[in-house]
């Protein structure tokens, strides 16, 4: 049996120390946190950062480490600062680095590196080791050159890897979910449907309880399958919190593609143990090709925010033919008095800014918000566009015949830079002979 | 006229993934599920979500009690053209749907 204790479902977001405290009283075998996703979208990958405070980072981090230390065992973070680029994983090792000075500890820490170099992945890509997933289609090699950066994910074989080097403590770059709760009971010998199947229940901490906002949960694994249970006073797992929570964040909730097979839960059997404890058995592993997901983020332009209040009755009434008149007006002054491309958008907050066209029932309230967004190529020029569509947003006139109206604005200057912006671009899996051929291992001692 | 939300416990939108977009209906009793995967179409969802029907994954989970469907994301996360960072607002849309 290997038993893994979850703290939560991602360092940084908080978990019940009661519950943690009852879990290392439980001696498990492995501490396991997700430190990412790519949920948060696409900024953190773009810049190589982590979506969390350092400061609530580096707090809760510490208080792993300290459990680590007396439970004796491997403490284990997957994607480590939000998006798992090799940055974020230096920006946490830091942070690790500091603790241990500041602790006194002696720590032998393994570092899995997930970064992608262009290069490597275009000679992959000639090879015809790259692939699409739907709905993207095939790869320019171009697009790898626009990246600012790429991460590979990982799987139990470089989390193994990393366990093996009988580290206290892994930090691991970009991983799946599940790898970092999977690789130990797998490397043991445990049932491969049960493991992966209890790792992506386990993979957001308490979520799959009564009580999602609990954190601490522990699942056993052995030869047959797992059973979970969560650590909180008075919080349940029960056979639908469960099986609900494949539901959770996929696509499709049979079948869980990971690197090197796919995990089918169609068969799956969910009994309570007892009032808050679940039993899992039946699930598949599906061994395939050794492939594993490639996520690359690239800068998409800058942008400019401008935020404007409208109160007026007869302007909420009209507000789209308001905001039509004026993209129009002022994209045509500014091709006349800039160079270079730029896009002007204004969302009507209030009214359908949250989903736009989808929306059919919009219907605007007492006042709206106007959100002037411009991109451009450049920051200079998103910002030089923006200011050419504040008197618009401050004075335009529904008609020329009134009084130049006024509205409302929240600050000054009223031009919020954003910087630079960034988007998903890679949807692709990467075929690989040996998993580490990809992926990077470091062990580093530090206090000693 | 009864919504897929009058009907339903909870309807939940979510990211799965930056490329695809994710809709649990929990129906929360056998009855209201019966009555939900049974008179919603899966036209009728990519319609709302403006999305061809042949792209929409569908899953019946009688188990659970659950209708689920899943489809490329109507932008990609985190793009210019994206509104909703994580997904969340399309459930609205699913939920307002007549049965």
């Amino acid at each position: 049996m290997v038993r893994v204790l979850i703290p939560s479902g991602a360092l940084g977001l908080g978990y019940d120390r009661a519950a943690l405290a009852r879990g290392i009283a439980m001696k498990p075998d492995v501490i396991a946190i997700d430190g990412g996703s790519t949920d948060s979208g696409p900024h953190y990958l773009g810049t190589g950062t982590s979506k969390y405070s350092r400061n609530s980072t580096k707090a809760e981090w510490r208080e792993l480490m300290a459990a680590r230390a007396e439970a004796g065992v491997p403490l284990v973070i997957g994607t480590a600062g939000t998006c798992g680029a090799d940055s974020a994983v230096d920006w946490l090792l830091d942070i690790t680095r500091e603790i241990a000075a500041e602790t006194g500890a002696r720590l032998k820490i393994a570092v899995l590196k997930s970064g992608q170099p262009a290069d490597a992945l275009k000679a992959a890509l000639a090879a015809g080791r790259i692939a699409p997933l739907a709905p993207a289609g095939a790869l320019d090699p171009a697009l790898l050159d626009n990246c600012t950066n790429i991460v590979a994910l990982a799987g139990v074989e470089q989390i193994t890897a990393a366990l093996d080097t009988g580290a206290d403590i892994v930090i691991a770059g970009r991983t799946t979910d599940t790898a970092i709760i999977a690789a130990l009971p797998i490397q043991r010998g445990c049932h491969p449907g049960g493991a992966w199947h209890g790792a992506k229940i386990g993979e957001c901490g308490a979520l799959a309880t009564t009580h999602p906002n609990s954190g601490t949960i522990l699942i056993d694994f052995d030869e047959t399958g797992f059973t979970m249970q969560p650590m909180g006073e008075g919080v349940r797992a029960t056979p639908h919190t469960v099986s609900a929570h494949m539901l959770y964040e996929n696509s499709d909730p049979i079948r869980l593609y990971e690197p090197g097979g796919y995990l089918d839960v169609s068969q799956a059997i969910y009994t309570a143990t007892d009032a808050r404890s679940v039993r899992v058995e039946g699930s598949t592993w599906v061994p395939g090709p050794y492939t594993v997901k490639l996520e690359g983020a690239r800068r998409s332009g800058f942008q400019t925010v401008s935020i404007a209040l409208v109160r007026d009755a007869r302007y909420v009434e009209n507000i789209r033919a308001w905001c039509d008149d004026i993209v129009t007006k002022c994209t045509a002054k500014a091709n006349a008095r800039v160079e270079g491309e730029f896009g002007i958008e204004l969302r009507i907050i209030g009214l359908d800014a949250t989903l736009g066209a989808l929306d059919t029932a919009a219907q605007a309230g007492t006042e709206v918000g106007v959100m002037g967004i411009v991109t451009a190529q450049t920051e200079a020029l998103s910002m030089e566009v923006a200011k050419m569509l504040n008197p618009y947003l401050l004075h335009h006139p529904l008609s020329e015949e009134e009084e130049m109206p006024t509205f409302a604005f929240p600050f000054s200057p009223p031009e919020m830079p954003r910087g630079a912006i960034h988007e998903f671009c890679l949807n692709h899996i990467l075929t690989l002979d040996d998993p580490m051929d990809a992926f990077r291992i470091d062990v580093i001692e530090v206090g000693a | 006229m009864s919504t897929v939300g009058d009907i339903a416990l909870k309807v939940r939108s979510k990211n799965a993934g930056p490329f695809w977009l994710t809709v649990d209906i929990f129906c929360g009793t056998p009855d209201a599920y019966a009555q939900i995967s049974g008179a919603l179409q899966s036209a009728t969802v990519a319609a709302a979500l403006k999305v061809d029907v042949e792209e929409l994954k569908r899953f019946d989970l009688a188990d659970l009690n659950v209708v689920k469907f899943s489809a490329p994301r109507p932008a990609i996360q985190g793009t210019r053209e994206d509104r909703d960072m994580h997904g969340a607002s399309f459930a609205v849309l699913i939920a307002s749907l007549t049965l």
